[in-house]
């Protein structure tokens, strides 16, 4: 992958640096952001120099401290933003079943609702787009959060992560099942392929997932996050796969949706009972940041769905 | 230390019933479904479409008749 295409003066700037061969890196400490796509582009790429990199920037440019200063100021505001953005004060009561109430209660517009009975192919195909950012990377984010953990909710998270990479074998990986149908969809299958038409919603859905599991602070919230994700994904990936098949389209790919209602049927009880809930039998001062994180994936699908369907005028 | 225990099967309240590692489960019809993943999920509320497994639905259904 080359790096992205910049927003603006920031990600210009950094983009610049980090693709010279004598950068100036004072010139991006001292560039602000034009606005939240041109911070957001920016962010995702600073957190993809720690996934897989990019073909025209040095590997050693991970660790470059004013990269790293930067992603931290950069980190710093948009935590700051998912923070106002949620309530401030997390339910009481049972966590399991606090946590299910919690999900079930919110309320919000579904993709999945869409593509089930109304989206054309050319819908689908550009919600693919959108989703490949993530799916190409699934689960990778989490596994940031492994060595962090105590002994039963790191088992408990290496138990759901197993099946997340295909159980060692690396054509159940459920990336690379997302990865053969965006091929025999006619896509492109290559990681990070769309990141330049992806809009700002889902570059926010993706850097907080990062936010989350490079943070070792922040290892509630990502658990959260994906408890959250987990509950929210069974039901919806049984409409998607159901209205795929209504528009003929390929086999993987409604296969990579139909793998997910079973598949999440069982990761949302372990995320919720076994991971989060040993997690809060180990550490309960971070109920709050599990909530957080729960919220904040709940609520970046809504705002992403939002201007989805809006652009659809569904 | 103490065991921090790991059982094999997990009764999830309102949800499922969770099986750890490889077992065969004969369904209502006599019909036999070996497992295929390290944990699966049988159905508890009767109304899943995938038989005999989860496929989340118990969460559609109003709580008093979840099992």
């Amino acid at each position: 992958m080359q790096t992205p295409k910049g927003r603006g003066s920031l990600s210009e700037t950094v983009f610049a640096a980090m693709r010279s061969a004598s950068p100036s890196w004072k010139q991006t400490l001292h560039t602000l952001a034009d606005d939240d796509e041109d911070l957001q582009i920016t962010l995702w790429a600073l957190y993809e120099l720690h996934y897989r990199g990019f073909d025209d920037v040095d590997e050693g440019l991970e660790w470059q401290p004013e990269l790293i200063e930067l992603r931290r100021s950069l980190e710093m505001s948009f935590e700051h933003t998912l923070r106002d953005r949620a309530p401030s004060v997390s339910p009481d009561g049972e966590f399991a079943e606090t946590f299910f109430d919690f999900v079930a209660g919110h309320d919000g517009p579904s993709l999945a609702a869409h593509v089930h009975r109304t989206a054309d192919r050319e819908q689908v195909l550009e919600l693919l787009r959108m989703r490949s950012i993530y799916h190409l990377k699934e689960s990778d984010p989490t596994a940031w959060v492994v060595p962090r953990l105590a002994t039963r909710t790191k088992a408990a998270l290496m138990e759901l992560q197993f099946d997340e990479y295909g159980c060692g074998d690396p054509n159940r990986l459920h990336s690379e099942l997302f990865a053969r149908g965006m091929d025999q969809c006619g896509l492109r299958p290559e990681y990070g392929a769309y990141i330049d038409d992806v809009p700002l919603e889902v570059l926010e859905e993706n850097n907080a997932m990062s936010l989350f599991g490079l943070n070792r602070r922040l290892r509630g919230a990502s658990l959260g996050h994906l408890a959250a994700f987990e509950v929210t994904s069974s039901i919806p990936s049984r409409r998607i796969a159901q209205g795929m098949t209504r528009l003929g389209l390929p086999e993987a790919m409604i296969d990579y949706y139909a793998e997910h209602v079973e598949a999440d049927a069982v990761h949302e009880q372990l995320a919720v009972r076994t991971i989060c809930g040993s997690l809060l039998d180990e550490e309960p001062n971070l109920r709050d940041d599990v909530f957080f994180g729960a919220f904040t994936c709940l609520d970046l699908e809504d705002r992403f769905a939002h201007r989805m369907l809006a652009e659809w005028a569904a | 230390m103490t065991d921090t225990g790991h059982p094999t099967v997990i009764l999830c309240a309102g949800g499922p019933m969770l099986l750890r590692g490889d077992h065969v489960v004969e369904d209502a019809d006599g019909e036999l479904h070996r497992t295929t993943r390290p944990i699966s999920a049988v159905c508890r509320c009767g109304k899943s479409g995938s038989q005999p497994w989860c496929d989340g639905t118990h969460k559609l259904i109003p709580a008093k008749n979840r099992p």
